[in-house]
């Protein structure tokens, strides 16, 4: 008789476990997909600390416990429930959990995506299933460039902003800059990055020269023979686009054999290592941040909440790609509510599109206008400093701004034709 | 001559790195007959579990030096108790499985401790690079290069030699060839053909550890480390011959060298090179340099 009374307790427990397990989602609860990397090369400096802030903000947002204007409770006063999607497995895996997401899950919308092959596949999906979709980190331009979507945004700026912002910086910071080498992953960022920073950098100086530019593989790991290339020829500023831990070995490789002692680093995404590896980036070293994030990001209400609860609750400053997801669910949370505002009851899908459409408003990385893509696609200003140690701690100097008017093309020219066209229409201060 | 030397320095110490990582691969494919896809697995515990000892020794104040011991017990610790436990616990039921079978299981393998690794470390970074710069540096034709990147080179000589020691001038190792060269019959002259597996496989699996760990004072571990090497790895020893611990020596000096003349002279075909030596090499020896064709039953 035992066993039998252990077995129904066993399955009685596993049916109440099951029950809890089970998050409770009511009819008239918002239920938002959110896909970021949780695990692969991606997930520790980019996917983990996107999907730390996404579960903090929309914590605070369901409380209602945000500064205004974002103090309305949920989104329009519906309660957020979080889906989460691992970005790891490729375009095609993302296109089939995206219309998982949509089909299966019926979210509401969509916010998600650092990897830009998963972007530039993902919104023919969701303009098939006709959802709302944010994305949030990914940085090709070509995006928006080669298509038009109406269901998709993107409240992140684009990768050009990056590399022309560290044109202008490093001619701001050398006036007598002569040569410039490149070491940056083999895949699609890795070349537009490197394509952009040349194009605009050749634009503000024709005469400059590229010692060597260095493509090793993505995660490769190992830069012995690159940062010896690197050596021989050596150049003024070494420009990287180098994330996560290909930027993390490349810079104590390369602090390890002085390489940064008679060079300059320039790290386009630096910014997400400053804490991590504190006491091994040299002094000096020009650091990026994707956009006004992180310890760039302006002193206004909602960042200084934005930092504080993170570091309480995670125990470290927030980086940029934990900025780019709040930013993209305050976007959605306030299109959503100004498209409520004009319609009784909940806003359509399309009336959200509309509201979203030449959205400005305040992120914790400041002002985000949504003025290129045909209203689609967020526009910043771009900022630069230089690494340094202020009583121990990590923090910059030679701090930059440039306007998002001076570091993005007009909404009717590609990026690459604007940079080959020498930045026609910049309006730099 | 600046431009020789960093080939030449560059290529010796990335083949010395892919040497080791070779070596415990092609150990076990020749006493086996198993192409271990979970070797990539052994790196990456050996990387963790370097970068985590090394993390909580430095944390309590000891002498800096004593973190090259961390690595060494990492190595030896993480190797023999998953190598123990995946020869023990599944391989054993799997021997005499054609090699394809085997290499889907040890797959398998690598996928399961892949997200094993992750339960246990999590997704985040793990750093030790204290062991790294601990060295200092030598300049050589005006070029600067780690230490520790040196000492890899003879840590790599060292492995060699004791790995060719070991098999051709001891007793254990010369009971080891004839399981290589014929297992059935060495098991009918009473050599404990399952004991020499075990002992073999938890050998290569201190190996991959070991190169995980010593790779770990110069990057940033983080998930996904082991499928990345796992490559590099088949492709040296399918350059020397699979099974062939010499012919693992070569391919790794022969990628090494041919790696670091691409990044100087033509980084472009950084990718391509080693790839393509391996396409080269097989289409005049397709059982690699320094293995023994042998027929093969369709």
């Amino acid at each position: 008789m035992l066993i039998p009374f252990a077995k129904k307790s066993a399955l009685v427990g596993l049916l109440v476990a099951s029950a809890v397990a089970q998050p409770v989602i009511a009819a008239d609860d918002y239920k938002l997909g959110l896909v970021t990397f949780l695990s692969g090369g991606a997930a520790g400096p980019f996917g983990v600390p996107a999907q730390n802030a996404a579960n903090l903000v929309l914590e605070t947002l369901n409380e209602g416990a945000l500064p205004a204007p974002y103090n309305v409770k949920g989104i329009n006063g519906r309660t957020i429930k979080p889906i989460y999607v691992d970005e790891a497995g490729g375009a095609t895996k993302q296109s089939s959990e995206y219309r998982n997401l949509v089909e299966r899950q019926g979210v509401d919308a969509v916010v998600g995506y650092i990897s830009s092959g998963d972007c530039l596949a993902v919104p023919a999906v969701a303009e098939e299933l006709k959802t709302l979709t944010v994305l949030f980190d990914c940085g090709t331009p070509r995006v928006f460039e080669d298509n038009s979507f109406k269901y998709v945004f993107r409240t992140g700026p684009t990768t050009t902003m990056d590399s022309v912002a560290a044109s202008y910086y490093i001619k701001d910071i050398f006036p007598n800059l002569k040569a410039v080498s490149g070491i940056n992953q083999n895949y699609s960022f890795g070349h537009e990055s490197w394509a952009d920073f040349y194009g605009s950098l050749k634009g503000l100086q024709s005469d400059i020269v590229v010692p060597t530019k260095q493509f090793p593989k993505i995660y490769a790991g190992q830069y012995g023979a690159e940062i010896s290339a690197l050596m021989v020829n050596s150049a003024d500023v070494i420009h990287s686009s180098f994330w996560g831990g290909d930027m993390e070995a490349f810079l104590l490789q390369g602090a390890a054999r002085g390489l940064f002692e008679d060079q300059t680093a320039l790290l386009t995404t630096g910014e997400s290592a400053m804490y991590r590896l504190s006491d091994q980036i040299p002094e000096g070293t020009i650091l990026g941040g994707r956009g006004p994030f992180g310890i760039y990001a302006p002193d206004n209400a909602l960042n200084r909440w934005f930092r504080d609860a993170y570091s309480k609750r995670y125990g470290t400053q927030p980086t940029y790609p934990a900025y780019k997801m709040v930013q993209g669910i305050l976007g959605l949370k306030l299109a959503t509510e100004q498209a409520a505002a004009k319609v009784s009851g909940q806003p359509t899908t399309e009336d959200v599109v509309s509201a979203f459409e030449y959205l400005e408003y305040e992120g914790p990385g400041g002002k985000v206008s949504m003025n290129m893509g045909k209203g689609h696609q967020a526009s910043m200003e771009m900022v630069y400093g230089r690494y340094a140690l202020k009583d121990g701690k990590p923090a910059v100097t030679d701090v930059r701004r440039y306007a998002a008017e001076c570091v993005n093309p007009s909404d009717d020219m590609p990026a690459n034709e604007w940079i080959e066209k020498g930045m026609p229409g910049a309006k730099c201060n | 001559m600046k431009l020789v030397i960093a080939m030449l320095m560059d290529g010796v110490i990335y083949a010395s790195w892919l040497f080791v990582i070779a070596a415990g691969l092609t150990l076990i494919y020749g006493v086996m007959r198993i192409l271990n896809m979970a070797h990539g697995s052994f790196y990456a515990i050996g990387a963790y579990g370097g970068a985590s000892l090394v993390g909580f020794y430095l944390a309590g104040g000891y002498p800096p030096w004593g973190a090259y011991f961390m690595l060494l017990g990492a190595a030896l610790i993480g190797g023999t108790i998953v190598g123990l436990l995946i020869e023990r616990g599944l391989l054993r039921m799997m021997y005499g499985r054609d090699e394809v079978v085997m290499i889907l299981v040890t797959y398998a393998i690598l996928l399961i401790l892949e997200d094993v690794i992750k339960l246990i470390w999590g997704v985040d970074a793990y750093f030790a690079y204290q062991p790294y710069t601990l060295l200092g540096r030598t300049k050589l034709a005006g070029l600067s290069f780690a230490n520790y990147d040196i000492l890899l080179i003879f840590v790599s000589a060292l492995i060699c030699f004791v790995l060719w020691w070991g098999l051709n001038r001891t007793r254990k190792g010369k009971l080891l060839q004839a399981v290589i060269h014929d297992r059935d019959t060495a098991a009918f002259l009473g050599i404990n053909v399952t004991r020499m597996f075990t002992v073999t496989f938890v050998i290569g699996a201190v190996l991959g550890a070991l190169a995980g760990a010593l790779t770990a004072p110069g990057i940033s571990v983080m998930p996904g480390i082991g499928v990345e090497v796992i490559i590099l790895a088949f492709a040296v020893v399918v350059i020397g011959g699979l099974g062939s611990v010499g012919g693992a020596l070569l391919g790794a000096l022969i990628v090494g060298l041919a790696r670091s003349a691409a990044v100087h002279l033509y980084p472009d075909a950084e990718l391509f090179v080693i790839y393509g030596v391996m396409g080269l090499v097989l289409a005049f020896r397709p059982q690699g340099l320094f293995a023994i064709a042998t027929a093969r039953k369709i």
